[in-house]
């Protein structure tokens, strides 16, 4: 590892990528400079870094970008192996941490997203779908500290940053977190008590703002 | 019950990555067809979130969704690897895995579709497949280098189904003077060895696909 470890992570507050790849990155205690970017007026440096998809996170280390939020929480999990591992050791408990990211980009910000961008009867049927959603991750949770057992993982980054949101679903979907998935909220908090979350996170009152302004743009309010 | 299990159906994509990969490491396995009309309660059992195939079975444990089926493999069994060991390469092979696993798809709702839809789909494959050829395989004789890797096998389905879908729904995309690059790498892809002695029989494919867009339209 070279001495002098230059990170730049083209940023955004108030994506839950974006927390993703803070979050990793306070993990394994590293030292890097965030750059907020204004996706109504990219910089010329994203647009670099990123040609195909033109979209935060990026991270730039030593000049070199690498794009997606996973995949950056995998190369800064094998880059910096010194500490805090993120995924397991063991090829078959990679293999369900890496299933329960997938089924995370999947199914909860897509749903998500059309449950806070939309009205009437396709946000009550988004609603219905992120509410199975949450299901089936409190289910497999189950009775673990973390879903990656006893230690903060994987998983647990992956979901994280949606806690941020459940202000915003709660209130534009009508039903409560903490009554319905008390197990997740539990949870959430016991992220939460880790700095390397708390001080990744997006406030939930300024996503809701930001959704807020979103909906008026889409007409949705 | 064999070590290694691959649940699959013979004319899915997805089914075939697994196999490849199982083959170019030299794993033994058994195959187990499934039919998704009427899905067993073992498969439901190994995939209760998605009941979906391909699903590997390694010594009684399922692994799901096929590209971390090869990530599996390729971390258990790392003779013939299939990502590179260095850290900023496999970034660029995971990006995109992600990018075809996510835009790929557009060409299948070429397939289920008609009208503005299908359309539009065109649209998103062309765009998907322009991207993949300037950004991905760019000069080079596989999306892996010198040999197959990761990225061929994700982007497989552009070598083998892409042309079943297009004489289906009676549309071209991948046209070789559009995308010359891309049309080259389907030849070498086809003929590489392993690859060559495992494709599914694209006249089979043609009825059955044919068949399954009559349903579709006729249900929509």
């Amino acid at each position: 590892m070279a001495e002098a470890d230059q990170l730049l992570l083209l940023d955004l507050l108030p994506s839950p990528f974006a927390a993703r790849v803070r979050i990793a990155l306070a993990e394994k205690g590293l030292n890097y400079e965030s750059r907020e970017e204004d996706l109504s007026n990219k910089s010329p440096l994203l647009l670099k870094m990123n040609p195909v998809h033109k979209q935060i996170p990026v991270l730039i280390h030593n000049g070199r970008p690498i794009c997606e939020s996973m995949v950056i929480v995998q190369y800064i999990d094998q880059v910096w192996n010194h500490k805090s591992p993120l995924l397991p050791s063991d090829p078959y408990r990679r293999a369900h941490a890496r299933f329960w990211a997938d089924y995370i980009d999947k199914k909860i910000y897509p749903i998500g997203r059309m449950l806070w961008a939309s009205k009437g009867e396709v946000k009550e049927a988004s609603k219905k779908d992120l509410i199975e959603c949450f299901k089936i991750l409190e289910g497999e949770l189950g009775d673990k500290p973390y879903f990656g057992g006893e230690s903060f993982g994987y998983i647990d980054l992956a979901l994280i940053p949606f806690y941020s949101f459940f202000y915003t679903f709660e209130t534009l979907g009508n039903f409560s977190v903490v009554v319905e998935f008390p197990k997740l909220m539990d949870w959430a908090q016991r992220c939460l008590l880790k700095e390397s979350v708390s001080k990744s996170l997006c406030d939930q009152r300024n996503v809701y703002e930001a959704v807020l302004e979103i909906r008026k743009k889409l007409g949705a309010e | 019950m064999a070590e290694i299990e691959l649940h699959g159906t013979w004319p899915s994509p997805y089914s075939y990555r697994v196999l490849w990969a199982l083959k170019l490491k030299g794993i033994p396995y058994e195959y187990v067809e499934e039919d998704l009309s009427n899905k067993s309660p073992l498969l439901l059992q190994y995939n209760p979130v998605h009941k979906k195939i391909p699903v590997l079975v390694h010594g009684g444990k399922p692994i799901c969704e096929s590209m971390i089926i090869l990530e599996y493999l390729d971390e258990t069994w790392p003779q013939n690897p299939l990502l590179p060991s260095d850290p900023y390469e496999r970034a660029v092979v995971r990006f995109w895995v992600k990018f075809i696993e996510d835009k790929g798809p557009s060409a299948w709702v070429v397939f289920r579709t008609s009208g503005e839809e299908q359309e539009k789909a065109v649209k998103d494959s062309l765009e998907m497949l322009k991207t993949i050829e300037e950004h991905a395989l760019g000069e080079k004789k596989y999306f892996g280098g010198d040999k197959i890797g990761m990225v061929d096998i994700a982007c497989s389905g552009i070598a083998h189904w892409l042309q079943v879908i297009e004489e289906v729904v009676g549309i071209k995309i991948l046209e070789p003077h559009k995308f010359p690059r891309l049309h080259a790498w389907t030849k070498t892809f086809k003929e590489a060895p392993i690859i060559k002695d495992n494709l599914p029989n694209q006249d089979e494919m043609l009825v059955f696909f044919k068949q399954a867009r009559e349903k579709l339209l006729a249900s929509a």
